[in-house]
């Protein structure tokens, strides 16, 4: 299954529309909103930290398994939010044309930036406990992983076969009926591989917001995040080799008991005719369905769902059911009420602005942007030249493949932060120019999006086009040119999106790094960010996110978005 | 005999880009009474299918009215039951529970709903596999699911979209043999069934009458009753006659409608229906070869070729178009033109059909006019695109220029790169 770009790849203009720009507008005075009230509610609070972390190995069960509760709920609650806001928007295209735009902008702010603005709101729910901490965590990684998801859903609603639809009506199933037995089922097996893209990437935020400092206000959430801040304050080298391997057992099981047996339970959901050949297979959800236990667990639940389907009257018989177009008047109030809101907004951003921000300080993010930007093209480019002959070669070999893919799936999935402590000592051994050798770090866990997307391409190559090539002699650099890269180019684009986008949202930390009390800065935008929220500056936050955001709605549509169009005209083999 | 359907002047147009209409279904009247079968006959794009969606109360028409039973259709009919093209099988429910799903909104106890379904499959002889899914089954078996699953809520009246076209040759015969068989039995809880299709011998040999449809817009334009016994003989002489005579009203109303575009001035933006050079020059030397020499019955054609009326037509008429052959009355003559194309080399034939391409299709002729003007010897698509767009919608204008690419390009008139979506005089280096 394919990866989904992000909005503003499969958006069908260049130019924003003004929804795009309502929309920029409504993220931006939220988050400005946001970083206000949080002004007022910085407390030098002495530590947040339950109880002090030690790092004791038998805790060390504990904290993983709190680290990967965090995900769970977050991905609970992700869900939820998946299921209301795409069928809204899909359903509704009052809402639609807004809430689009919207996914858009969202996807397009760095995760960590949310994080920085929202967790002293959340702290100030509770003060003084624990709680408001873990809501920050969960809402940062959930936004790290709704807008994808809810994204997915929404395509999927939107292409949901209309002969289905027809038979559903046909058969008199209500809209609600139909949403459960047609729609929904429809759309599982893209979101559940959505959830597995995004949980992967959630990793990452999770244990980067478990320890995190704004001004003086510090928390550390007992989790395996925290234990790494203290091992890399302590320039403790086996704790962080502990942490990492107890990172591989929790994404170790998250995969074994939850995604594998999603997928292969997900299977069925799938529209095509075809027989799958490689059925995927899971051992637990065969455990899981064997059980008169999840059956007990899960009947009630199916009996309620199937009487829910008699809820709504069916809209059936021979009845005056042609509803009324929707009146004029409705469309006025919403789009004054938009109107509105967009007006607030932006009065909200300029005030915010005006009293807090002058040019300079806007060109001087813009300028570290360019640095940014500048670095993750590079980086960008190195991965791609090291990593697509790789895949491809890996990829023509199927048994390679078979034990290549799923170790490069994994590393995606593994928080990489947990390896910078590893390469930041080194840098201070050195005495490296951290300005070239912190570079590397927000590639390490974006590049393999390249490396498992250039193998899917290459392993999904037609054997008789390589046996064409083969059998006139096309060998060499001629090969490489005119068969094997056209071949994997749309996969290789799908992945270098989702490379990128990654590498911007690990800038915020990358370009900030420390190994005991020694702290490396690179210069770049993220940096700034990084910087900013340690001070607790949130002008300088608000206005490095929206730097930050900008940049990358600008690169997506200029650079990727014509580009994943043209390999996907051009070089798709369907 | 009870009316189960009236339609009457139902006309339907659909919302085209930039607050056009496009017109798919004009004044179109039709009924059904109790123990009939009724076909619709049509090339794609005639509005069939739209019309049995406005039958089923899945859209609303944006005039006329229908009736079921005597009370106005608003929204769907419990009575009125689909069998679709593509099956509208939902993958991951069983055979069971998908023939089930019709019965569901019904509130019907659970016992009950077992109870017709697994009857419908037995009656439907899908017995044995209740518990597969979809798609483990082959194809006729999967459009027996369809059928079964229309079936068990007893509908008065069954619709068929093209249940058969999906399926190979056999399967569909074997199909079609077996619906007519439990018709004829009264073996079908079914009181009227309306079958649309492109295919005219399934609609001789199932059903009573049949309507044909003319298209853009679409109009009933005549109707034919089929007074044959059941079963009915493909190979008897009646049988042939019906087949005949239905080609040659289809023909008829072509060919009417071509000297009505004709008596107009040649304009750019006529209708071009994509057909390949290839094709054209496949039905030529079929026409210009031994049994027919020249001129033939078009219902042999289609036999021999294995070309359905809706791949037939358009290549017949393209051929019209180019003066290449003359159609009338069912039949399909080459013209001096014609002749000399199929005795022709290939560069002859390049030769023959750049001229018919220049002389005949005004919008050929145009492009290659402005290219010649142009210091550049090229231009746009857009340029074409946007002139088209003025007299026509936007996928007809898109059509005429995809199939006046593909024409200029074997006759060497011009050429096309798509890349760079540019016209021009050049040949590639």
């Amino acid at each position: 299954m394919k990866i989904l770009p992000p909005v503003s790849i499969e958006a069908r203009r260049l130019l924003p529309s003004r929804w795009d720009l309502l929309a920029a507008i409504l993220v931006l005075s939220f988050i400005v909103a946001f970083a206000d009230v949080s002004r007022f509610l910085v407390h030098p609070l002495s530590s947040i930290t339950g109880h002090a972390l030690f790092l004791n190995i038998w805790d060390l069960p504990g904290y993983a398994l709190r680290t990967g509760l965090r995900m769970l709920i977050a991905m609970a609650v992700s869900l939820a939010f998946t299921f209301g806001y795409a069928t809204w928007a899909a359903k509704n295209p009052r809402a639609g044309t807004l809430l689009v735009p919207l996914l858009d902008i969202l996807q397009s702010v760095p995760i960590l930036g949310f994080l920085s603005v929202t967790v002293v709101w959340f702290l100030s729910l509770s003060p003084g406990r624990i709680l408001g901490a873990e809501l920050a965590c969960v809402f940062t990684i959930f936004t790290g992983q709704a807008w994808n998801m809810a994204f997915s859903f929404y395509q999927s609603l939107r292409t949901v076969p209309p002969e289905l639809e027809e038979a559903g009506r046909m058969f008199g199933l209500s809209s609600w009926a139909r949403f459960w037995r047609i729609e929904a089922p429809f759309a599982t097996p893209p979101l559940i591989w959505n959830m597995m893209m995004s949980m992967s990437g959630g990793w990452f935020f999770v244990t980067i917001s478990e320890a995190i400092s704004v001004g003086d206000t510090n928390i550390a959430l007992p989790g395996v995040g925290s234990w790494i801040a203290v091992a890399i304050a302590q320039k403790n080298l086996p704790a962080i080799f502990e942490a990492i391997g107890a990172m591989l057992v929790v994404i170790l099981i998250y995969d074994q008991l939850l995604f594998r047996p999603l997928v292969a339970w997900a299977d069925r959901f799938r529209i095509d005719d075809e027989q799958s050949e490689d059925q995927p297979q899971s051992w637990a959800l065969n455990v899981y369905r064997r059980s008169k236990l999840v059956d007990l667990m899960t009947a009630p639940f199916e009996q309620m769902m199937r009487w829910s389907y008699h809820w709504q009257p069916p809209s059936f018989g021979l009845r005056a059911a042609t509803r009324e177009m929707d009146s004029r008047l409705a469309d006025i109030l919403w789009y004054a009420l938009l109107g509105l809101v967009g007006l607030i907004g932006a009065y909200r951003i300029y005030s915010f602005a005006h009293a807090n921000l002058d040019w300079s300080d806007l060109g001087a993010a813009v300028g570290l942007g360019f640095i940014t930007m500048l670095r993750v093209m590079v980086l960008i480019a190195i991965a791609s030249l090291i990593w697509t002959p790789i895949g491809i070669y890996v990829g023509l070999r199927p048994r390679l493949t078979q034990i290549v893919q799923p170790v490069a799936q994994f590393l995606a999935a593994f928080p990489n932060n947990l390896l910078f402590p590893l390469v930041v000592s080194l840098i201070v051994y050195w005495n490296a120019n951290p300005d070239i050798w912190l570079s590397p770090l927000i590639v390490l866990g974006t590049q393999w999006y390249i490396l498992f997307n250039v193998i899917a391409g290459a392993a999904t190559m037609p054997k008789e086009l390589r046996d064409a090539a083969e059998n006139f002699g096309v060998r060499g650099w001629l090969w490489w040119k005119k068969v094997a890269l056209p071949a994997v180019f749309p996969f290789y684009v799908t992945g270098a999106i989702t490379a990128s986008g990654g590498a911007w949202n690990a800038s915020v930390i990358a370009e900030v790094a420390s190994w005991g009390k020694t702290t490396l800065h690179a210069h770049g935008l993220g940096a700034y960010i990084s910087d900013a929220t340690a001070a607790g500056d949130f002008r300088r936050v608000v206005l490095g996110i929206a730097v930050m955001s900008f940049f990358v709605v600008v690169v997506n549509r200029i650079l990727w978005r014509p580009l994943y169009w043209y390999a996907e005209r051009k070089f798709r083999l369907t | 005999m009870a009316e189960l359907l009236n339609v009457e002047h139902v006309r339907r147009t659909f919302p085209r880009g930039g607050g056009e209409e496009l017109l798919v279904l004009d004044d179109v009247n039709l009924n059904l009474k109790e123990g009939e079968i009724v076909g619709l006959l049509g090339r794609s794009g005639s509005g069939k299918s739209t019309l049995l969606r406005l039958i089923a109360g899945l859209s609303q028409p944006q005039g006329g009215s229908l009736s079921y039973m005597g009370s106005p259709i608003h929204g769907p009919v419990q009575g009125v039951a689909m069998v679709f093209q593509s099956f509208a099988l939902f993958p991951w429910l069983t055979v069971l529970e998908n023939v089930q799903l019709g019965l569901e909104a019904l509130n019907l106890p659970p016992r009950e709903m077992r109870d017709r379904a697994l009857a419908a499959i037995d009656l439907i002889g899908l017995d044995g596999y209740e518990s597969a899914y979809p798609r483990e089954l082959s194809g006729g078996m999967r459009q027996r699911v369809g059928f079964a699953r229309a079936v068990v809520v007893h509908p008065n009246i069954l619709l068929m979209d093209e249940p058969f076209s999906a399926l190979d040759v056999l399967t569909a015969e074997n199909l079609r043999t077996d619906l007519v068989e439990l018709w004829g039995n009264g073996k079908l809880p079914i009181k009227g069934i309306i079958l649309v299709t492109h295919n005219i011998e399934e609609a001789v040999l199932m059903c009573d009458r049949v309507l044909l449809f003319s298209s853009n817009p679409g109009r009933v334009s005549s109707e034919i009753k089929i007074d044959l016994p059941q079963p009915r003989e493909r190979t008897s002489t009646q049988f042939e006659d019906y087949v005949d005579k239905i080609y040659v009203e289809m023909t008829a109303r072509r060919v009417e409608r071509m000297r009505n575009q004709a008596a107009q001035p040649p304009s750019i933006a006529m209708t071009l229906n994509h057909v390949s050079p290839n094709q054209i020059s496949g039905l030529i030397e079929a026409l210009a070869a031994p049994p027919y020499s020249g001129k033939a019955d078009l219902p042999d054609v289609a036999y021999e070729q294995e070309l359905e009326v809706d791949e037939l037509f358009p290549v017949a008429e393209a051929m019209q178009l180019l003066r290449l052959a003359d159609v009338e009355g069912g039949d399909i003559k080459l013209t001096h033109m014609g002749k000399r194309f199929a005795d022709g080399e290939l560069n002859e034939r390049k030769e023959i059909f750049s001229r018919a391409l220049m002389s005949n299709v005004p919008l050929a002729a145009h492009i290659r006019k402005v290219l010649d003007e142009r210091a550049s010897h090229s231009a746009p698509k857009t340029r074409f695109l946007d002139e088209l767009e003025d007299h026509m919608a936007e996928d007809a204008a898109e059509e005429a220029l995809k199939t006046i690419v593909s024409w200029a390009r074997f006759g060497e008139l011009f050429s096309y790169d798509d890349d760079a979506a540019l016209f021009s005089l050049e040949n590639p280096t």
